[in-house]
């Protein structure tokens, strides 16, 4: 087994929430790992609105969403929180004294006596997009990410999107494919003006193939390719193909946390309102992900909930131990953890 | 108040007062149009709030702005009057205003 990475509190999610709470907890001395589907901290925040404007965190008229984690960031920096990005938690299993072991989809194993579940909308993934029968596909010549480039040598390449990771891989694997066919919507795309231009000079001299349209069907037989349909403005065109990368963005699913044991309700983690526990003792579930009567999903409401959150989490990780309320303006002792005295 | 149509893809027809300066978007959540989901929540940062604007109102609605363009690539059964419902602010202009949800959201 790879080495068990041991810390007081496993954070499933590194969004606002799941920051904040390492800062919550921090304050009553436990020390977070977080595990993050995406490669960098923020969800949501980075992913899907890095640059719009939040107007309702206390305190602050106006804050882009980037602004705002990287503001959380510099203030949980004194807890020195760690961090495993670009994982999906997958396992979650209760060990014989109490805690638990989480694992990831690479097989990393983390314990902890608390895991605090703070994975908003669910864990982003790739979105499959809408043609008809692609589930038969995938897995076996229809993929949505490149692990190995040797995978797709020699065969004839559709890769759909538009943006950098479609052009990205289709200039990556265009000397390694026997043909490359890049399928977009219309001739502009959002990746960098650099990639476009090598794409396109790669079409002129006909060593891709460029098409506007849409993929709307794929033939084949036991899930292996043999062509995709292309509507475009001057009808459909049927392309050979054995291989094809659609890049059509990330969507959010819930994941295998739903298989945790945790009570679910439609997709959300019932908690009460004092603790923010779960059905699981030891388990606390905190922000978009968690419901209870009147639940707003608010970036606001979350702060509140970890602090909440963290003063039940303490008498999981250290019973017995009386928690002394007090407030970083007056407490030295809280100041120290902050580095400021 | 400004009237706006909407035709659910099972063809059922909801007809809505909407306040201007409001979205397209939010008058379809409000009113429980099926088939907007608006997962977002109005960002401009997903692409589940498509409508096909009908023919007589592309006009008055507008082209897709850059960035909605891009979205747009996300979506199902993209047409040339398609748009992101939350980038249609509501205004006088639009009163009468028809939009069709499509048969899936991305």
């Amino acid at each position: 087994m790879a080495d068990i990475v041991r810390t007081d509190v496993v954070i499933i999610g590194a969004g606002p929430i799941g920051l904040f709470a390492v800062f919550e907890l921090g304050l009553l001395d436990m020390k977070c790992h977080l595990i993050d589907i995406l490669d960098r901290p923020g969800g949501q925040c980075t992913e899907l609105y890095p640059e719009k404007p939040i107007y309702d965190i206390p305190a602050l008229p106006s804050v882009s969403a980037q602004g705002l984690v990287d503001r959380l960031m510099e203030q949980i920096a004194p807890f020195d929180p760690k961090f495993t990005f670009n994982r999906m938690a997958t396992g979650l299993e209760r060990l014989g004294d109490g805690s638990f072991r989480v694992t990831t989809d690479e097989n990393e194993v983390f314990e902890a006596k608390v895991v605090v579940i703070a994975a908003g909308g669910g864990s982003f993934q790739p979105k499959r997009p809408p043609i008809p029968g692609i589930e038969a596909f995938e897995g076996k010549s229809v993929f949505y990410s490149v692990r190995r480039m040797e995978e797709f040598r020699g065969h004839d390449l559709v890769i759909v999107g538009g943006g950098d990771s479609a052009l990205d891989w289709t200039l990556n694997l265009q000397p390694i494919a026997r043909r490359v066919t890049l399928v977009h919507r219309r001739p502009e795309f959002r990746a960098s003006p650099d990639s476009v231009n090598k794409m396109f000079a790669l079409h002129e001299r006909n060593e891709l193939d460029f098409r506007v349209g849409q993929v709307t069907r794929l033939s084949g037989t036991s899930g292996m390719l043999d062509s995709a349909t292309v509507k475009g403005p001057q009808g459909d065109a049927e392309i050979p193909c054995t291989r094809m990368l659609p890049f059509f963005g990330l969507t959010m699913k819930l994941g295998p946390i739903a298989e945790w044991g945790v009570e679910l309700h439609e997709n959300l983690i019932p908690v009460d309102t004092e603790k923010f526990a779960t059905s699981v003792p030891g388990i606390f579930a905190v922000g978009d992900i968690n419901w209870y009567p009147g639940k707003l999903k608010l970036i606001l409401s979350g702060f509140h909930e970890v602090a909440l959150m963290a003063q039940a989490a303490k008498h999981v990780v250290s019973p017995g131990e009386r928690i002394v309320f007090q407030y970083t303006t007056s407490s030295t002792s809280l100041q120290k953890k902050l580095g400021v005295a | 108040m400004t009237r706006l149509t909407f035709f659910a893809h099972d063809g059922a027809r909801f007809d809505v007062d909407a306040e201007n300066g409001s979205t397209v978007m939010e008058n379809a959540i409000r009113n429980a149009v099926p088939g907007i989901e608006a997962e977002c929540g109005g960002a401009c940062a997903c692409a589940t709030c498509h409508v096909y604007v009908d023919d007589e109102w592309t006009a008055e609605a507008g082209e897709p702005s850059p960035m909605e363009e891009d979205m747009l690539d996300f979506a199902y059964d993209v047409r040339p009057t398609s748009r992101l419902s939350c980038q249609i602010k509501v205004r006088d202009e639009l009163d009468g205003l028809v939009v069709r949800v499509p048969e899936r959201q991305g």
